[in-house]
């Protein structure tokens, strides 16, 4: 592009935004008065003439055009990748240093901002799950938020009924939600696309509405208090209850409200560890093969003994778990769990994480996770614009990159004997 | 020689129109039967049939196995009748696959298909479309996956030379971690016949496997086919519209036409039977142009 076509390219954009903004900026309903406002579709128009004048600059030296030509290639849809399996030793320094950094990470934030990491692993956590069941599987699932419920509420319910702590919570809860996936699953066997689709919408709602409505039970729209977990037996409250010793008191450290928000981040930080290693794992057993297999042909999957039966409920039943135990530690954190918490909305934020991650890499879902919890919270100034930036952001994420921010990566497989 | 696969009277409805009607053949051991007809015969029907994806509505298919005979129909599934109250070993066997039949046991038996618009597995490597055929012969336990034991490494590791052998046959070694769905077509059929023999079946069913090759990889791949048979013990089945490879490696033909079998018998026989010529070419007319 010679200068002269990029500044008229820049001209016309200019003019795009001057058109677009115009109505939009430059008329103010005051009273009964429309107030015309000039200047402001101006300087909106000059801004994109300048920022497009740019970019154009930019796109016309040698690295923008190579970024160009990198973007260019993910668009075109060859973008899976077969990597050799042996990872260098620099990944795994990488990992390490991550790892102790994420670790560190609490004891240099504030409580809020503990908060919002803590909220941002529980996002992790249910990326991976749901991406089990869309990313792997290949079976939209609108009403992921059920098992995220069943989770918390098992908690919740369990600590109140049946005496439950934290600890024995995270596994209970995860048998729980994996009956539910394999409940939910039975019904869909059968289903493909947008009918699986709206069943797993309706069955999100159906669990939703129960716990709303089945007041003597689950305490209805006003919710349940949730005990906060405990450290082999030690508190995490400024009294101990009696017969028991508080955290701040064994090891002789003042008392702060901060041991107990860093005390779930940190659990929940090796739990996602965990996690991500069996997802991992996961994908290059047999049962992440045939997961994939059958997001990718049905019919052939029968026609190589695969009992399609099993295959389709492990991936509910596995991906409902670690949904499940996202729920668990949502409701440690909170210490309150309501049915407000278990909307629509939810279902659809953690579908787009899963989406955005490019469905089916593990590394994509948990940067996108990241992203879309964090990045609401960085924003806050511009509240009312939140949504609209999250939508534009999937729009280009669609335009530019369909197959997720990274490329899928497969592994290859030694081919010398 | 010993029949391994007998069809007897089977017939296919769906609603109210017949795809089969009492069709019946056999499939010698170590044989290449070829199943030919029109479009629209109902070959592809047989097929489903034998490899269960349809659910016939008559008829009896038995493969003879190491351990005697099985049949596969019943392996399906079937509706429970009056008579097998009276018989609580039938019924038991009954509601056994009824729950757990499928498709999926005909494979288990030692049955393997193609199929004749090719389904592979697009978004997964070569290797990785042959692994999941071995889904069966691999170690699934979840925890010995999870840790790593020695037991799983094992059978990962056998399971990836055991489809690297048949790439070596198939000639598609190289290509073994690219992506299925970037192999131009004739590789994607070879490499579909790869996959089938991965599950180690006794009857590789081929559902035309030479559609949309060109002459000189339809050649290659009849020796194939025959090479299959003398090397590997297989036995195979084939539907075909080129006859010029049905004749070079068939010993037995089946003819089908509007569901019925109209003639079978030495490739030579059926070319020259009559009924067969007028299925093609249609009626001659009286007294000739």
């Amino acid at each position: 592009m010679t200068g002269r076509d990029g500044f008229l390219d820049a001209a016309r954009w200019g003019l795009l935004a001057l058109l677009v903004f115009g109505p939009i900026t430059g008329l103010v309903l005051d009273g009964y008065q429309v107030v015309v406002h000039w200047q402001q579709p101006v300087w909106l128009a000059a801004l994109v003439f300048g920022g497009r004048l740019l970019l154009n600059g930019l796109l016309a030296t040698g690295p923008g055009q190579r970024l160009a030509r990198r973007l260019a290639r993910g668009r075109a849809g060859g973008s899976v990748l077969v990597v050799a399996g042996g990872r260098g030793h620099g990944r795994i320094w990488i990992l390490i240093l991550l790892a102790l950094l994420s670790l560190a990470l609490p004891f240099a934030l504030s409580k809020y901002w503990i908060n919002v990491a803590t909220l941002a692993l529980i996002y992790v956590l249910l990326g991976l799950g749901l991406n089990i069941v869309v990313g792997l599987a290949g079976l939209l699932d609108l009403g992921f938020v059920a098992f995220y419920a069943v989770g918390a509420y098992g908690y919740a319910l369990g600590h109140q009924y049946l005496d439950l702590g934290f600890w024995q919570a995270i596994p209970f809860c995860a048998f729980l939600a994996a009956c539910f996936g394999a409940v939910l699953g039975f019904p869909v066997l059968r289903m493909h696309g947008d009918y699986l689709a709206i069943v797993t919408l309706g069955f999100g709602e159906i669990i939703r509405l129960i716990l709303n409505n089945w007041v003597e039970f689950t305490g209805g729209p006003n919710g349940v208090r949730v005990p906060h977990p405990s450290l082999f037996g030690l508190d995490f409250a400024r009294r101990a209850k009696e017969g028991g010793a508080t955290f701040h008191g064994y090891f002789d450290l003042p008392y702060s409200a901060d041991h107990r928000v860093i005390f779930i981040y940190l659990v929940l930080l090796l739990m996602v560890m965990a996690m991500v290693h069996v997802v991992v794992r996961l994908r290059r057993m047999p049962i992440g093969r045939a997961w994939e297999a059958l997001r990718e042909d049905e019919i052939a999957c029968r026609s190589l003994g695969i009992n399609h039966v099993g295959i389709k409920l492990s991936a509910f039943a596995m991906g409902a778990t670690v949904g499940g135990v996202g729920g668990v530690f949502f409701a440690a954190s909170q210490g309150f769990v309501s049915p407000a918490s278990f909307t629509f909305f939810e279902s659809a934020l953690i579908l787009a994480v899963v989406v955005l991650g490019g469905l089916g890499s593990t590394v994509g879902v948990i940067i996108a996770a990241l992203v879309l919890t964090i990045l609401p919270e960085v924003l806050r100034e511009f509240a009312d614009y939140r949504i609209l930036v999250f939508g534009l952001a999937m729009v280009l994420m669609m335009v530019w990159r369909p197959r997720g921010l990274l490329g899928l990566r497969r592994q290859a497989y030694g081919v010398d004997p | 020689m010993t029949p391994l696969l007998t069809v007897e009277g089977l017939t296919m409805r769906f609603g109210g129109i017949a795809a089969l009607e009492r069709v019946g053949f056999t499939v010698s051991a170590g044989s290449i039967t070829a199943l030919i007809g029109p479009n629209g015969a109902g070959k592809t029907t047989v097929f489903n049939c034998l490899t269960g994806f349809y659910q016939a509505t008559a008829g009896a298919i038995t493969l003879q196995g190491p351990t005697g005979s099985l049949d596969l129909v019943a392996i399906l599934g079937q509706p429970l009748r009056g008579s097998d109250f009276l018989d609580p070993v039938t019924l038991a066997r009954r509601l056994f696959y009824k729950m757990f039949g499928g498709s999926h046991r005909v494979t288990r038996a030692g049955v393997a298909r193609t199929f004749q618009n090719v389904r592979l597995f697009k978004e997964m490597t070569v290797m990785e479309n042959l692994l999941v055929a071995q889904h069966l012969r691999v170690e699934r336990n979840l925890l010995a996956g999870l840790l790593g034991t020695p037991g799983y490494r094992r059978a990962e590791q056998a399971a990836v030379a055991r489809g690297l052998d048949w790439l070596q046959i198939l000639g598609l070694r190289d290509a073994a971690n690219r992506l299925a769905g970037e192999l131009p077509y004739g590789d994607q059929r070879r490499l579909e016949i790869a996959r089938a023999l991965c599950t180690g079946p006794r009857l590789l069913c081929l559902d035309e496997p030479a559609a949309g090759l060109n002459p000189r990889e339809t050649e290659a791949l009849s020796d194939l086919i025959l090479r299959l048979r003398t090397q590997h013990g297989l036995t195979i089945l084939l539907i075909e519209h080129d006859m010029s490879l049905v004749m070079r490696v068939s010993d037995h033909v089946v003819v089908l036409d509007h569901g019925e079998v109209i003639a079978r018998g030495t490739p030579q026989a059926v070319r020259q039977d009559p009924r067969v010529l007028t299925a093609y070419l249609g009626m001659e007319e009286e007294g000739g142009p």
